[in-house]
């Protein structure tokens, strides 16, 4: 029995999956079946599992080890997973999704990205990665009727298989030098083979850099990104640009800080160019948007930027902060887009910038609510943000990066330029907002609340998250 | 406890005001009055700290201390000094005024203005009395926020390019700032193996020379901008004109001293080799902005402009006293500080008293109004002669110790100082000689009312401190005495290059020595 301990979340995660699918399967056609409720007694069920199972660093078959800094990136990722079933369950009906395909491709997403930040593997990171992205591929196409939808899938999908094989290619390549896929055993290697250089070490290092970088969107992988976000159903999107990427930063970090941590003299200028080029490029295109998904979808490759700023420091400071940010980015953008998607309407997305014209007059709630998370993801205190981004600072300037610090602050007030525009265009527009019709939604609305109270919260008083966020990166690295 | 009640009762104010609901304004004037007591009720908290206030102790008081990231050693650590004391209660003092000030002229959205207000003011005093570097930021950006909103949605038809004007431009300076603030942080923990953010303890820090500078620039520039020193004061002129009455108001009373504050509290003593080798230039562009901005303000044709102008012109008098590092320099820059708070707060209050009445700013609708509004015009004149400085108000006593102690460091920059009295003499008058005096040369002028009484609430203080701050300096001056004498032994104790220097020279005389300027040189020769 101790073998499977540290799947256990993983596994809840999948029963309640196969759960849905079943109650799918079994329901009578218009019945109106609490199929989301499923979901979230299984992710429960992680959150629990992995409480449990803290500082004890089970492992599992040799390849799954539910460390502490697995087991925090777990528990974000069942934040997500539970915020994102709520905020979908009034997009759900009303936008007509099938609610059993819906429910279950997320929640075999989370079983992927679950697997993938306790993965101890490169080819259970693989396995791991197909599941979350052939989920995630569906999840943008779910809208089969919507043009748009289909052909950001199709895109997503395209790049995605091309970044896989980049991934496994590398994964080939250290697996020729050091005759294993574990970490550790290929960190004993490249620890002994610290002073030679073999270009091959290199050449492997280099294709996983590329695979990575895909996923996290990291310029200049990060194309397929602004499509994929803008094409996906809002929800979606925001499910994508937290989850997958807290998944993606959990493996990424734990590759490259454990067994190519011996090569970081090689990677880590690699990587600070990757974090300059996505910050700036991140926040200078963003400005130029007008729609407001897309523009959160280059947010989103800037946020990016700034974690991995934390990749780059590399000390102790910068792997807390990566966990601290990705729980703080995590609730905020996942809040901002389901505001968009509680605006939505089944036949207008209403993304555009335009669209929320007025919106304070026609909704002060949403547009308050949704104003928190702009600040928040703009880095302003008192938010999660803000506590989120000094952190991240800290690590750039305790590893004597200031230069990094300075382009990730600058840039940071770039982006606040465009998060204004859509607070201008909330509150400082005229135009009473079209939206005004939209339904408050129970269900999403409470949720939304929550997040809003969780990233103000987080902003005043940091300490517990930021110790958990400490204790969690004591066991490994 | 009053320290911390001095913002929180503000900001508990703003989260009550947030519960109350107000559809279609049908609460308007309950709100109106509760965040009118609420700004009195920390207006009489700020009066309660100054009277327990020990005005021969130069130490930091009412001091509290409660660790908030234990982690990085940053703690909640707020306490007031000879220097902060007074801001804060000028804070307090000025917050109900301008909260008066918006009955006339704010009408809708009455509860989210009352909010942004408070939040303004919590955040603002926090600024004041905070000595953790990082609870000091956090109020910082925070308080770009409500401002932002306040000018972004109440303000005049330019004021979405203003709102965003001023925030990227206060923003752009400030995380330069939080960068440094990190860099200090991380250096302590160098130096003695934790982190820390507090202010006393970063005071003892040993920084190289090299470094002072970076972090210098870094901390200066967010404070330049604020204050704004030229050529960075291009957002304050759309800032202040397009901002409501109150929003003026509170930017030019308060805000604009945060930069200057932050010169005297933070950038000289920590940084004390790099402001011997920066004074020099700063001060420089202190005596440009004093002229340009008197220059500047006298074409206006909008009497909110000529105002805000103004504002550059008098904070370089602040900025040139601190950078002569003398006790009168210093003393003068701080009673500066409250005078331009007082008087400049005040003539925007009364522009925006005539602006309300005429919906025009321009001096050239104007003209005559003598004998239209009397009572007005009385006012206006008393807080006109503040502004100007004449002897027996306000103003008059910080612009003479800021020349006294600019005198004594270095009597070229005072030259030109001087030229900046007589220039802001000269907009003042003729501005008040246009509006005032003459014919009335606008119908419609003819008719306007007198003071109401909610406008003599507003205006009667104000003219009263500014009288009472001329005739009665001592009071002010004395409890900032002592902290003013520690804080200049702390900076020139520091001054590593003094020592070389043998003779007892003070601290000014060694940076005029390090960095003759280019300029002055030039004349010399």
């Amino acid at each position: 029995m101790s073998e499977f301990t540290a799947v256990v979340p993983m596994l809840c995660v999948t029963l309640a999956a196969l759960a849905v699918m079943g109650a799918e399967a079994f329901r009578t056609k218009g019945e109106d079946l609490p199929i989301g409720g499923l979901g979230i007694v299984g992710l429960v069920g992680a959150a629990a599992a992995a409480v449990l199972l803290w500082d004890r660093s089970a492992a599992s078959f040799g390849v799954i080890v539910a460390d502490n800094f697995g087991l925090f990136v777990t528990l974000v990722l069942v934040v997500v997973g539970l915020l994102t079933i709520m905020f979908s369950s009034p997009v759900v009906r009303r936008d007509g999704l099938p609610a059993g395909d819906y429910y279950a491709l997320i929640l075999f997403s989370i079983t992927g990205m679950i697997m993938m930040a306790t993965a101890n593997d490169l080819l259970v990171v693989f396995i791991a990665l197909e599941i979350l992205s052939i989920a995630v591929y569906v999840l943008t196409g779910i809208r089969r009727d919507d043009a748009r939808a289909t052909e950001a899938a199709f895109k997503y999908f395209l790049l995605g298989a091309f970044s896989s094989a980049f991934f496994l290619y590398g994964i080939a390549f250290t697996y020729g030098l050091s005759g294993s896929t574990r970490l550790n055993r290929i960190g004993a290697y490249l620890a002994a083979q610290a002073l030679s250089d073999n270009p091959l070490i290199l050449v492997g290092l280099g294709f996983l850099l590329v695979g990575f970088a895909f996923k996290i969107s990291a310029v200049p992988f990060h194309m397929w990104t602004p499509d994929a976000y803008e094409g996906a159903p809002a929800i979606v999107t925001g499910f994508m640009s937290t989850g997958v990427k807290a998944a993606a930063f959990a493996a990424f970090a734990r590759v490259f800080l454990s067994a190519f941590e011996p090569f970081s003299g090689e990677w880590a200028p690699m990587v600070w160019l990757l974090a300059a080029a996505t910050m700036i490029l991140g926040t200078v295109v963003g400005v130029a948007q007008s729609n407001l998904k897309r523009m959160l979808a280059y947010s989103s490759i800037a946020h990016g930027g700034y974690l991995l700023v934390g990749l780059v420091a590399a000390n102790d400071v910068g792997k807390a902060a990566i966990l601290f940010y990705l729980a703080a980015y995590a609730v905020t953008n996942l809040a901002a887009f389901a505001v968009i998607a509680l605006l939505g309407a089944r036949d207008a997305a209403n993304d555009e910038l335009r669209d929320y014209a007025g919106l304070w007059h026609a909704r002060p709630a949403l547009a308050a609510l949704m104003t928190v998370c702009l600040l928040s993801l703009g880095g302003l205190p008192p938010t999660a943000g803000f506590i989120g981004k000094w952190y991240i600072l800290s690590a750039a300037v305790s590893a004597g990066y200031y230069g990094l610090a300075i382009i990730g602050v600058l840039t940071s007030v770039i982006s606040v330029f465009f998060y204004l525009r859509v607070v201008v265009m909330m509150y400082m527009a005229d135009r009473p907002a079209a939206l005004a019709s939209a339904p408050t939604a129970g269900v999403g609305m409470a949720a939304l609340v929550a997040s809003i109270v969780v990233i103000v919260v987080l902003g005043v008083l940091p300490t517990p998250l930021l110790n958990l966020a400490v204790a969690s990166i004591a066991t490994i690295f | 406890m009053l320290l911390t009640l001095s913002w929180l009762v503000p900001l508990a104010g703003a989260l009550a005001l947030l519960v109350i609901g107000n559809a279609d304004g049908r609460r308007d004037a309950v709100i109106r009055w509760l965040s009118l007591v609420v700004t009195v009720a920390t207006f009489a908290v700020t009066l309660a700290i100054w009277a327990g206030f020990d005005s021969s102790s130069p130490d930091f008081q009412f001091v509290e201390r409660v660790p908030w990231i234990p982690a990085f050693g940053i703690d909640y650590s707020v306490g007031v000094d000879g220097v902060s004391l007074l801001l804060v209660v000028l804070t307090a003092f000025l917050s109900p005024i301008a909260l008066l000030s918006s009955w006339g002229s704010i009408e809708r959205h009455v509860k989210e203005f009352s909010i942004f207000m408070l939040a303004l003011e919590a955040a603002m005093i926090g600024v004041f009395i905070s000595l953790d570097l990082f609870l000091f930021y956090v109020f910082w950006d925070a308080m770009l926020v409500p401002m932002y909103f306040l000018i972004g949605i109440w303000g005049y038809d330019q004021r979405v390019y203003a709102a965003i004007k001023f925030m990227l431009y206060t923003m752009a300076g400030s995380v330069l700032m939080l960068v440094a603030i990190l860099g200090l942080a991380w250096l302590h923990n160098d130096a003695t193996g934790a982190y820390s953010f507090d202010l006393l303890r970063l005071y003892d820090l040993e920084i190289a020379p090299a470094t002072q500078m970076w972090f210098f620039l870094a901390f200066t520039l967010a404070f330049a901008i604020k204050v704004p020193l030229f050529p960075f004061h291009t957002w304050l002129p759309d800032a202040h004109v397009q901002a409501p009455t109150a929003g003026s108001v509170i930017l030019a009373g308060v805000l604009l001293k945060m930069g200057t504050y932050g010169l005297l509290r933070f950038s000289f003593p920590l940084f004390p080799a790099a402001a011997a080798y920066f004074a020099p230039t700063l001060a420089l562009l202190a005596v440009i902005g004093i002229i340009y901005g008197a220059l500047v303000a006298m074409v206006q044709p909008d009497m909110k402009k000529l105002v805000a102008y103004s504002s550059v012109s008098h904070l370089g008098f602040v900025v040139l006293g601190i950078c002569a590092m003398n006790s009168q320099g210093i003393q003068g820059a701080i009673y500066q500080m409250l005078a331009h708070g007082v008087s400049t707060g005040g003539l925007f209050l009364l522009v925006g008293m005539l602006a309300d009445r005429r919906h025009t700013r321009l001096i050239s609708e104007f003209g005559g109004l003598k004998a239209v509004v009397p009572r007005l015009t009385a006012v206006f004149m008393i807080i006109t002669l503040a502004s100007i400085g004449l002897p027996g108000l306000n103003g008059f006593v910080g612009e003479f110790l800021i020349m006294l102690g600019a005198f004594r460091w270095d009597p070229r920059f005072v030259v030109f100082a001087g030229v900046g009295v007589i220039l802001s003499a000269v907009y003042m008058l003729w501005m008040f000689q246009r509006v005032y005096y003459g014919e009335v040369t606008h119908e419609e002028n003819a008719t306007l009312p007198d003071l109401l009484p909610r406008e003599w609430a507003a205006a009667v203080p104000l003219c009263a401190m500014a009288v009472v701050m001329g005739i009665f300096p001592a009071l002010f001056l004395r409890p900032m005495e002592s902290s003013v004498e520690a804080l200049m032994t702390r900076v020139q104790a520091r001054q590593n290059l003094r020592v070389e220097n043998g003779v007892g020279s003070h601290f000014s005389g060694t940076a005029a020595k390090m960095t003759p300027d280019p300029i002055f040189e030039r004349s010399e020769r």
